[in-house]
């Protein structure tokens, strides 16, 4: 896969001391969707925002298409757009020109069929004379969009795109998130939401403290750090756990109509067969099963909260 | 110049003309309200009681001195709130993360905030013609002078507005600094009637050569000569755009 960012050791620390970012290596694939997880303060918004020009780093390089971001500045920002964390638009100008306006800045001439094109993708064509002030906190976020995508950008910045919208709107994002990968958009988002991290990324990188803890992609950190739960639904229920099951490590619904039963996908045996055969041979009678993997966000606090070597990938 | 992002440029100065064009009747309206307020006072009321400056009817010899007074204080307010607000609602990171540079952005403020300036100052010039009556005997210089002190103090008003953390501090410096030394720097006398030691104090003040200069084009009078008034506004232009660069280069007030 080609890499259309190349991050290399890059590292932040303000005048303060406070060391943002240390040595991060992240190769960032063309038409991938990676999100960084984090939680906050640990450094994803430094590293977006070294990218795409808003922070100097301290150390290390990043290039992007093979431009470097400060010795080739120009050719390197023409191939990103940024959607911010805040939602910052001209409050009194029209939809329409804010997003012309973004195309002028990076160098392209008036396509208004492209402009056109962008705002009816986004729902946004009917309100295109509509000062920005007059819109929904959505539509605003639409709008920042709209502009980040204005001038055809190859690789696209979304800074917890979601934050504070409510579920329609947080789906309808999703959409346009998978829309523009079908298009061949590279989208690098963080978020604190981590079911869209998992329903949209590809990768998922985990940051914490400044330093890149893995990136991995989604499945397979699921797979690797996920625990599953059996969760086995009685026909008669118990009121208690036999005595035969009690090194089991089972759960008994306060109803007694099920059994859970966690265990870990990387072991070699997860024991589910000898459990059946147990509960078999004391005579518990078996009506369903179903599984459960754990969310994102159970992996997500077992990484941050264990001391793990930065990764390069 | 090749290198210089021409489109990104354009994007700048419309962007900022139009929403001049936006507000056009307050934006006109309202120094040309001032000018009529000062042509009374200090032309009709004051003027009636002064015969003549160096031989010019004295309602004629300060319409230089009001254009002036206009093209420093629009050109300051003008360039330094059309960066300020920007950093105000946020939307200074499009200009820090698209492919634009120093150049394009000052070119971009500067320029619009110059063109409004002289377009405001002219039509002070245009009213003047109401009141009295005005020969112009170097109206290419007239317009040279007009062009550069508003490139100059835009200059100024964009490294004040990069400068400003609050709508007061963007205020501060046009109402402490700039009114002041307009007023004493011959917008409406000639330095000559000043007597000697409070000539020499004046002599210091940057706006009186520009006042000057401005006023030979006019008249042919000077209180200094028109090379130094030139030397001047060259000097501070060249001045201002080297701080821009280091703000631009360093962060400072921009970039974390």
């Amino acid at each position: 896969m080609t890499a259309i960012i190349q991050i290399d050791t890059l590292s932040k620390q303000y005048d303060s001391g406070t060391r943002a970012l240390s040595d991060v290596t992240l190769d960032i694939h063309e038409g991938e969707i990676i999100a960084l997880l984090g939680p906050n303060g640990a450094g994803k918004t430094t590293l977006i925002s070294i990218i795409c020009g808003l922070v100097v780093p301290t150390g290390g390089t990043v290039r992007v298409g093979g431009h470097d971001i400060r010795t080739d500045w120009r050719a390197a920002r023409r191939l990103i757009g940024l959607v911010p964390q805040e939602i910052a638009l001209e409050p009194f100008e029209k939809v329409i020109n804010c997003v012309r306006f973004t195309r002028g800045l990076y160098g392209e001439g008036q396509d208004d069929a492209h402009i056109e094109q962008v705002l009816r993708s986004l729902a946004l064509w009917d309100k295109r004379d509509a000062a920005t002030r007059e819109l929904s906190g959505g539509m605003k976020r639409r709008v920042l969009i709209a502009k980040a995508l204005a001038h055809r950008p190859k690789v696209l910045f979304l800074d917890e795109p979601t934050a504070g919208v409510d579920v329609a709107l947080r789906r309808e994002m999703w959409e346009v998130v998978g829309q523009l990968r079908r298009e061949g958009v590279t989208i690098i988002l963080t978020t604190h939401y981590l079911e869209e991290a998992e329903e949209m990324a590809d990768r998922i990188g985990v940051i914490n403290k400044g330093r890149l803890l893995l990136v991995k992609p989604t499945s397979e950190l699921m797979g690797e750090f996920g625990k599953k739960t059996l969760t086995v639904e009685l026909t008669a229920p118990l009121t208690m756990i036999p005595d035969e099951l009690a090194g089991r490590n089972l759960r008994l619904s306060p109803d007694g109509r099920s059994l859970a039963y966690e265990y870990d996908t990387r072991a070699e045996r997860t024991g589910i067969a000898h459990l059946l055969g147990d509960l078999a041979a004391q005579g518990i009678k078996v009506r369903d099963v179903s599984t459960r993997q754990s969310s994102l966000e159970e992996v997500f606090m077992t990484l941050v909260s264990e001391p793990r070597q930065e990764v390069t990938a | 110049m090749s290198g210089i992002n021409w489109p990104g440029v354009w994007a700048i100065f419309h962007h900022e003309m139009m929403r001049f064009f936006r507000t056009v009747m307050q934006s006109l309206l309202s120094p040309v309200v001032s000018t009529v307020l000062y042509f009374v006072v200090f032309g009709a009321a004051i003027g009636g009681r002064i015969q003549s400056v160096e031989g010019v009817e004295y309602g004629a010899f300060i319409v230089p001195g009001l254009m002036m007074l206009t093209i420093l204080q629009q050109s300051v307010s003008n360039a330094s709130f059309g960066i300020y607000f920007p950093k105000f609602s946020g939307t200074i990171y499009e200009y820090l993360v698209s492919p634009v540079g120093w150049i394009e952005v000052t070119l971009g403020f500067v320029g619009a905030a110059a063109m409004k300036a002289v377009l405001i100052a002219l039509v002070i010039l245009l009213t003047s013609f109401f009141f009295v009556g005005v020969h112009i005997l170097h109206p290419v210089w007239m317009l040279a002078f007009l062009i550069l002190t508003a490139i100059g103090f835009s200059l100024l008003g964009f490294i004040i507005g990069l400068w400003a953390k609050s709508f007061e501090q963007l205020q501060i410096v046009p109402m402490m600094v700039i009114t002041p030394l307009v007023f004493l720097g011959g917008a409406f006398y000639s330095s000559d009637m000043l007597p000697p030691f409070w000539e020499a104090v004046a002599k210091l003040n940057p706006v009186l050569y520009l006042v000057s200069g401005f006023r030979w084009s006019f008249f042919g009078l000077a209180d200094v000569p028109v090379g130094v008034s030139l030397v001047a506004v060259s000097l501070m232009i060249a001045a201002c755009c080297l701080a821009i660069r280091w703000i631009f280069a360093t962060g400072w007030r921009l970039r974390e």
